[in-house]
C-alpha cells in the first residue's frame, strides 16, 4: 500500500452553495423584474453552472482557503424578518457633514428599508434609488449599464453567481454636468444568516461630480453568513467620483465580491476602501482607465485580528495613453490574522505615457500574523512609468518608545502610532465623523475587544 | 526638598557590546549639568538607558530617582515619575497633532495619579498649551501640526522643548539638542530652555559643542570617555576642552582613541 502525502492547501474541493435556479427565478418574478433582467440572470446562471468552485489550485485563490464556510447557513436567501432602518446603528445613519442629509438609502437583509434624498439634489435630476425601482422607472438607463461594460459574469464563479442571483442593489445616476454638493450615503446591512448579493451601480455622466459613501455592516453572530457582491462605477468624461466603501461585517461573515471602475476621458475616480470586519474577505477590484487623461486612485485601510483573512486582488488597467493610476493599500494585522494583496498594473498596447503606481504596506503586530504582498506589472506599451513598492514590517519600537517617553502607556502609544500609520489613507475620506468612527474601530481592535467573538 | 536623580555604577550594553562601563552621576532638581565627550563615548546611550529604551540592556548598577528604582520601570512610568528626554532625532508621527499628543500625555499623567480622572478639559488644555507656546515664542499653528511630520531640524528641537515645557518634568535630559541647528535656531532653542530653568528643573545637557553651554551656563561639567565619566568640574572644564580638545584627556585617562 502506498501512502500519498497530500498538501493541505492544494487538494481541497469546495462545495458550491445550494442555490437553485428555480429559487432565483421565483425571487426575480416576485420582484416584478422584466424579461430582459431575467434573461441577464439566466445567462449568468449558465455561466455559473459551467464553472468549478475556485479553490487553492487557482492562482488568485492560492492563499485563501474558504473551504470551512458552512453553506447550509450561508448559502440561501435570508428570510425577511420585518426589520426596519432602526436596526442599523444610529451613528451609521447620521448625516455625513453637518446636519443636512444629502441622501440616505439603506437595506436590511436585501430589503429596502429607507430612502431619502435632499430636495435640491432630486431637482438636479439625480437618481438615487434601489435597483428594482430603477429598473422599473429608468429601465433604459439601467439596461445600458447593468453587467455590460464593467462587471461581467464570466469573470469568476462568484461574479457569475452574483449576476444570476443578486438580491438588491443601489443605483445612482448623476446627469451631465451636475455637481452633487452633498454626499450620498448608502448602507447594506445584514442581520440574518444566509446570503445577500448586493449590487452597486453608479453612473456619472460627462462633467458630473459626486461623493458617495457606501457601508457594509452586520452585527456579530455565530452562524456563517455570506455576502456576494458586485460593484460597477462608471465615470464619464471629465466626471469626478469619490467613492468610499467601508466594510465592518461581523466576524461570521464571508465576503466574495467584485468591483469594477471605469473612467472615461479626463475623468477621475477616487476609490477608498476600508475593511475591518468579516471572517474572510475575497475582493477583486479593478480600475480601468479607458480614455486619454483618465485618472484613478485606489486607497485601502485594513485592520485584521483574530483569525480574519482579508484578501484583495487589484488591477489598475491602463487602456489609453496619458492615463494615471495610483494605489495605496495599508494593512495592520494582529493575533493570527492574515492579509493578502495581489496587485497588478496592466498597461495595454498603445497606452503610452501612462503613469502607474502601487504601494502596499503591512504592519505585523504579532508573531503569528501574516501578510502576503504580491505586486505585479504587465506592461505591453513603451514609454510608460510604472512603479511599485511593497513592505511587510513590525510595529516599530522606536516610535512606541518615543511616545511612551512622554508618559503615555504602551497601549496608548500603539494606538497613536496606528492612527498615524493609517492616516494617509484616512485623510482621503472627506468626512471627519467617518474618520473618527474608523479610528474608534481601530481602537476597539487594538484593545482586543473583538477577539472574544472571533471564532 | 527637590528630587535627586542618582546614577550608580551603571553598566549598559547593546546587543552584547558593553557601552557604559560604570557611570556615576548625581543630578539634583534645580541644577544644570553638561555631559561632554567624543563620539561613541556613550553619552546618548546613557540618555536612552535612563529613559528605558528596550534595545539597551542594563548589566549592572542602579538608578534612583526621588527614592524610586528607575530601572524597574517602563519608559512611560519613568516619564510620569518626572524624567524627560529631548530626543536628538525625534520620530515623525503623521495623523497625530502636537496638541492631541500632549493632551494624551497629560491625561496619562493625571490618570496614573487618579484612575477616576476624566482628563484635562479642552479649554483648560488649550490655555496651558497657548501659555507654553507664548513663553517659548512658538507660533500657535504649531499645535495643529502633526508630530514632527515635515518639521525642519529646528522645529523638531523646538517641539521637544515645547513638550518639556508642557509636561514639566523634574529632571530633563537634552540629547544633543544643539545638533544640526544653525546659530539662530540654536539660540532660539537655548533661550527656550533658559526660560524653563529654575529650582524645579534639573537638566542634563548632552553636547559636543561649547556654544550650547555658553547659552545654558551649566554649573557642572562632566566629561565622558569610553563609557565612564572621567572628569567632573565647573565651567572651566568646558573651557579646557574647548582650547585643548579631547586629546589631553584621552592621554591623561589612558583611553585608547578608536574614533574621530
Amino acid at each position: 500500500m502506498t501512502t500519498t502525502t497530500v498538501s493541505r492547501r492544494a487538494k481541497r474541493e469546495i462545495a458550491a452553495p445550494p442555490f437553485q435556479w428555480s429559487a432565483i427565478l421565483e425571487h426575480a418574478r416576485a420582484a416584478g423584474e422584466p424579461e430582459w433582467v431575467i434573461e441577464l440572470r439566466q445567462q449568468a446562471w449558465v455561466i455559473y453552472e459551467s464553472m468549478p468552485m475556485p479553490n487553492q489550485r487557482d492562482e488568485a485563490w492560492r492563499r485563501t482557503d474558504y473551504s470551512h464556510i458552512n453553506w447550509n447557513s450561508a448559502g440561501h436567501y435570508p428570510v425577511p424578518n420585518g426589520a426596519t432602518v432602526e436596526h442599523i446603528p444610529v451613528e451609521n445613519r447620521a448625516p455625513l457633514i453637518g446636519n443636512e442629509q444629502g441622501g440616505l438609502i439603506a437595506w436590511v437583509d436585501g430589503k429596502l428599508v429607507h430612502r431619502e434624498l435632499n430636495e435640491k439634489i432630486a431637482k438636479q435630476g439625480v437618481v438615487f434609488t434601489d435597483l428594482h425601482t430603477a429598473i422599473r422607472d429608468h429601465g433604459d438607463l439601467v439596461k445600458k449599464h447593468l453587467f455590460q461594460k464593467a462587471l461581467k459574469p464570466s469573470e469568476g464563479k462568484f461574479a457569475a453567481l452574483h449576476a444570476a442571483a443578486w438580491t438588491h442593489g443601489l443605483f445612482i445616476y448623476v446627469p451631465r454636468n451636475v455637481v452633487v454638493e452633498l454626499p450620498l450615503h448608502s448602507i447594506f446591512y445584514s442581520e440574518q444568516t444566509g446570503a445577500t448579493l448586493g449590487h452597486v451601480l453608479i453612473v456619472l455622466e460627462e462633467g458630473a461630480q459626486a461623493t458617495i459613501l457606501h457601508e457594509y455592516l452586520s452585527p456579530e453572530g455565530d452562524s456563517h453568513t455570506s455576502y456576494i457582491g458586485g460593484t460597477e462605477l462608471l465615470v464619464g468624461r471629465a466626471a469626478n467620483l469619490r467613492y468610499v466603501s467601508l466594510q465592518s461585517w461581523g466576524h461570521n461573515m464571508y465576503e466574495f465580491s467584485h468591483g469594477r471602475g471605469h473612467v472615461s476621458r479626463d475623468g477621475q475616480l477616487d476609490w477608498i476602501v476600508g475593511s475591518m470586519g468579516s471572517k474572510l474577505t475575497k475582493s477583486f477590484m479593478q480600475i480601468s482607465l479607458d480614455e486619454q487623461g483618465a485618472w484613478g486612485r485606489m486607497s485601502g485601510m485594513f485592520f485584521a485580528d483574530g483569525t480574519q483573512l482579508l484578501d484583495h486582488d487589484t488591477y489598475q488597467t491602463h487602456s489609453a495613453p496619458h492615463t494615471t493610476s495610483d494605489l495605496l493599500f495599508k494593512a495592520a494585522l494582529k493575533d493570527e490574522a492574515h492579509s493578502v494583496w495581489r496587485g497588478n498594473i496592466r498597461v495595454m498596447p498603445g497606452a503610452i505615457k501612462t503613469d502607474g503606481f502601487q504601494a502596499n504596506r503591512n504592519m505585523l503586530m504579532s508573531d503569528t500574523a501574516r501578510a502576503d504582498s504580491i505586486p505585479g506589472l504587465e506592461i505591453e506599451a513603451d514609454d510608460v512609468r510604472c512603479t511599485h513598492a511593497a513592505t511587510v514590517g513590525q510595529m516599530e519600537e522606536e516610535y512606541i518608545f518615543y511616545l511612551m517617553t512622554r508618559g503615555v502607556p504602551r497601549i496608548e502609544a500603539e494606538r497613536l502610532f496606528l492612527n498615524g500609520y493609517f492616516w494617509d489613507v484616512l485623510e482621503r475620506i472627506p468626512f471627519e465623523d467617518v474618520q473618527n468612527r474608523l479610528l474608534a474601530d481601530v481602537d476597539r481592535k487594538l484593545l482586543g475587544m473583538h477577539t472574544a467573538k472571533n471564532k | 526638598m527637590g528630587a535627586t536623580l542618582e546614577i550608580r555604577n551603571l553598566h549598559v550594553s547593546i546587543n552584547g557590546t558593553p557601552i557604559l562601563k560604570g557611570v556615576n552621576l548625581t543630578i539634583n532638581q534645580g541644577e544644570t549639568h553638561a555631559l561632554m565627550g567624543p563620539n561613541g563615548s556613550g553619552k546618548s546611550t546613557l540618555a536612552y538607558a535612563l529613559m528605558g529604551h528596550p534595545a539597551y540592556t542594563v548589566d549592572a548598577g542602579q538608578v534612583i530617582f526621588d527614592g524610586e528604582e528607575v530601572l524597574e520601570l517602563e519608559a512611560d512610568e519613568r516619564s510620569r515619575l518626572g524624567l524627560f528626554l529631548a530626543f536628538q532625532y525625534p520620530v515623525a508621527v503623521p495623523g497625530v497633532s502636537v496638541a492631541n499628543f500632549l493632551r494624551s500625555a497629560i491625561n496619562a499623567r493625571r490618570k496614573s495619579q487618579n484612575p477616576e480622572d476624566q482628563g484635562i478639559s479642552i479649554p483648560q488644555f488649550r490655555k496651558l498649551l497657548t501659555q507654553k507656546m507664548d513663553l517659548l515664542g512658538i507660533d500657535h499653528k504649531f499645535a495643529g501640526r502633526y508630530l514632527n511630520e515635515g518639521f525642519s531640524g529646528g522645529e523638531k528641537k523646538r517641539n521637544e522643548i515645547l513638550q518639556l515645557a508642557t509636561l514639566e518634568p523634574r529632571v530633563a535630559i537634552l540629547d544633543e539638542t544643539d545638533s544640526g541647528l544653525d546659530i539662530d535656531a540654536l539660540r532660539i532653542v537655548a533661550d527656550g530652555v533658559n526660560k524653563l530653568k529654575g529650582p524645579d528643573l534639573g537638566i542634563l545637557v548632552i553636547t559636543h559643542y561649547k556654544r550650547m553651554l555658553d547659552y545654558l551656563q551649566p554649573q557642572y561639567i562632566h566629561l565622558m570617555m569610553d563609557g565612564r565619566i572621567v572628569e567632573s568640574g565647573g565651567p572651566e572644564l568646558a573651557e579646557e576642552v574647548e582650547t585643548a580638545g579631547y586629546k589631553p584627556f584621552f592621554e591623561k585617562h589612558g583611553v585608547e582613541v578608536t574614533e574621530e
